[in-house]
């Protein structure tokens, strides 16, 4: 009876504990071993637009090649036309605002603030030809630059200060010839540059995405998966997957890693249960601006300094801009930490005309989140923070005009007079100017998605659930094991142990002293 | 003076795996709550679920082990001698005076450890127990989701946790010193291994505890 019970117990013991520990590794990562699988092989386009006869032949303008696509791609054209791209402009619900269309128009950055008045120079990334000025024609098919997304020679490229119209080098007959599925660089173009310069406005979208290696991004790695930008942001008639919450502000067409990782992606428990709260990015972004450093602070206020009458600018020892007479100074940073927020997916945006507070940072798109909200997560995000020009009689911000295309029309960067620039830029939105300007200070939000760490690079475990410093350290409201403690229990708890200690340490002692006592008498 | 055979063979190894893990999952415990570093969080989680399991599996064997032996009953508190036994700790233990209660094969727990013992067992183990498993097994609450186990806030669970925590730690300080308190500094960790002790008195007379010898204290 005693020898079965003793090996009864032997045996359950031993069961406990290999079944932990084996627990992991009884799972075999099958799921992404299937993932790069899928995206091992690239396929290879049948179609050859360079045996089309349509397409050998001379295109003066780039309105013609628009015009043999669409003779071929009959109502594609229709698909893009209710694009955001060609719109420039969503229909969301914001709370506390309701249903507005928001956009490049009235959703105000405090990058290069806004288009309106600026449209030849911002509007060079607009997927379609000569959107120049407010009166550009959204309904004419023959304006939507096909181009821009679809051309694979690698030579297409818009002219600045264009409003969108192609440089005049560009050989339309061989980039019409040389079309197909969009690549990194398709999308780079413009999305690596927001903010008028290389990683100016994410941080984790630049130039070094165009052939990365697998530590700056393991997806798009040239010598891993090779994923371009459209394997996550899948576009159904032309509606591409994916937003960006400074123009956006419903939790809706999103791209989410558990798309094709599953919402359960790991083999051990204690991870997944973190995907409840915790978003993939949290973990498996852990720097951004990796190799080249991203804008995290812009100051219009110190703008204008004219040297002899010239603008000019001035560099660090890296090379980066610190200041320019046209724009201010900046702050840049390199391989950065993420700030972290509680994130649901839904946004506010401040638009055009919106009273502000001036007393305090302006957020232009507050994201919303808390740890009570069950749809909330925390995500990783750059903060982007700057002083910018607002009127200080209406209490909102003023849409300067910045581009200056012609002598006397009050562009900033031509005449260097905020007043002017102010007036110009606000007359273009129809809003009044009262000739007193300051500047503000605000604030916005740009979630990290890329630049995804490869497996061995991961946040580690005790990066948050730390006492000290922790990534989370200024994330509260909630309950994080290693990081958090009830100070009543602490203190109780060590006083409890401590006197404890004492107490015994004393009691031994009398007793020694006592013994040995007894003995000598 | 007997030598009995006071702590059968599962009763040993119980006693010792127990001891191994309380300390084990005390160290382990403690790194997860911040409060030390050794072998790293994640490690430290890793083998403070492996260690809980494995006392969840000792539990199991213990809790059917004193009930088919009825050794349970040796852990029901008791007033009698209870304050002798204090008085004893107190006082009488510096002057050499004798146990206030004579350890018995049937009845080898003082007053005060029965006490002491039965709240550990009847409070602070399961406190750790139900407290622990939660902490495992918990999950957020989730949109469109039901879950098993709904728990907006970990934080009750995990200070619970921390306070059974302080007070095993506490036991053990107290328990590790109360060893050398037997018949002679070593005879209760000699008895605790061997099973092996030397008890006085007629060993059939079962009960009878006795009352204090020091009249004085008595009181």
């Amino acid at each position: 009876m005693k020898r079965i019970f003793f090996s009864l117990l032997a045996l359950g013991l031993l069961a406990g504990l290999v079944t932990t520990a084996l627990h992991k590794k009884s799972i075999e990562s099958t799921p992404l071993a299937q993932l790069k699988d899928r995206y091992a092989s690239k396929a290879k386009s049948s179609v050859d637009h360079s045996m089309f006869p349509q397409l050998k032949k001379r295109f003066n303008t780039p309105q013609e090649v628009t015009a043999a696509c669409i003779a071929c791609h009959n109502a594609r054209h229709t698909e893009v036309m209710h694009s955001t791209h060609w719109n420039w402009e969503r229909t969301e619900y914001i709370e506390g605002k309701g249903i507005r269309t928001i956009g490049k128009r009235n959703a105000l950055n405090n990058f290069c603030i806004g288009i309106s008045g600026n449209e030849q120079s911002c509007n060079k990334c607009h997927i379609g030809f000569g959107y120049a000025d407010a009166a550009f024609n959204f309904n004419d098919s023959l304006n939507v630059d096909c181009l821009a997304c679809h051309d694979n020679s690698g030579t297409y490229l818009k002219a600045p200060g264009g409003a969108g119209m192609p440089d005049t080098s560009v050989d339309l007959t061989i980039v019409a010839q040389h079309v197909g599925k969009p690549q990194r660089t398709n999308c780079g173009t413009c999305h690596f540059f927001g903010g008028g310069g290389n990683n100016v406005k994410h941080g984790d979208l630049e130039k070094s995405m165009f052939d990365p290696t697998r530590d700056i991004d393991v997806h798009m790695a040239s010598e891993g998966s090779d994923m371009q930008c459209v394997d996550c942001h899948t576009a159904e008639k032309h509606q591409m997957l994916g937003k960006m919450y400074s123009v956006s502000s419903m939790n809706r067409g999103r791209v989410e890693c558990a798309h094709c990782h599953s919402e359960m992606p790991h083999a051990d428990d204690v991870l997944n249960n973190h995907t409840l709260k915790v978003a993939c990015q949290t973990c498996h972004i852990p720097t951004y601006a990796k190799v080249n450093p991203t804008k995290l602070f812009w100051d219009w206020s110190t703008a204008g300094r004219l040297k002899d009458g010239q603008p000019f600018e001035e560099k660090d020892s890296a090379g980066t801009d610190v200041y320019m007479s046209i724009k201010g100074s900046f702050v840049w940073g390199k391989n950065l930490t993420p700030d972290y927020i509680w994130f649901n997916g839904t946004a506010s945006h401040y638009l055009i005309g919106d009273t502000l507070d001036p007393s305090r940072p302006l957020k232009l798109n507050e994201l919303y989140g808390s740890y009570d909200d069950p749809d909330a997560k925390i995500y990783p995000v750059k903060i982007h923070r700057a002083k910018q020009i607002y009127d200080t009689e209406y209490k909102y911000l003023i849409q300067p005009k910045t581009v200056s295309t012609k002598r006397g029309d009050g562009g900033y960067w031509g005449e260097f007079d905020w007043g002017r620039a102010a007036e110009a830029g606000m007359k273009l939105v129809n809003l009044p100017y009262s000739g007193k300007y300051g500047f503000v200070q605000t604030e916005m939000y740009l979630p990290l998605n890329h630049m995804v760490s490869p497996k061995g690079k991961t946040v580690q475990c005790g990066e948050c659930h730390t006492r000290e410093n922790g990534r989370l350290a200024d994330l509260g409201g909630f309950y994080l094991p290693g990081r958090n403690y009830n100070p009543w229990v602490e203190y109780l708890g060590a006083t409890f142990l401590v006197l404890t200690l004492a107490g015994v340490l004393f009691h031994g002692s009398v007793r020694f002293i006592m013994s040995r006592r007894r003995r000598g008498s | 003076m007997k030598q009995e055979y006071v702590y059968r063979a599962f009763e040993r190894f119980w006693h010792w795996m127990q001891a191994a893990l309380i300390v084990f999952l005390g160290v382990t415990g403690f790194e997860i709550h911040g409060s030390i570093r050794f072998f790293g969080f994640e490690q430290a989680v890793t083998y403070h679920n492996v260690a809980a399991v494995s006392f969840l599996v000792l539990i199991v064997f213990a809790v059917f082990w004193h009930l088919t032996t009825g050794e349970w009953r040796q852990y029901v508190p008791t007033w009698k001698n209870l304050k002798a036994q204090a008085q004893y700790y107190v006082f009488g233990i510096f002057r050499n005076a004798p146990h206030p209660t004579r350890k018995t094969v049937l009845s080898k727990l003082n007053p005060l450890q029965k006490l002491v013992y039965a709240g550990l067992k009847v409070l602070v183990i399961p406190i750790m127990v139900v407290s622990g498993l939660l902490y495992m097994f918990y999950r957020y609450p989730q949109r469109n989701q039901v879950l098993s186990l709904n728990i907006g806030s970990l934080e009750v669970i995990a200070v619970l946790h921390t306070i059974g925590a302080f007070l095993l730690v506490t036991f053990f300080i107290a328990h590790i010193y109360l060893v050398t308190t037997g018949r002679t500094v070593t005879s209760n960790l000699r008895a605790m291994i061997t099973g092996y002790e030397e008890l006085e008195g007629d060993p059939d007379d079962n009960k009878a505890p006795r009352v204090s010898h020091e009249p004085a204290l008595s009181k």
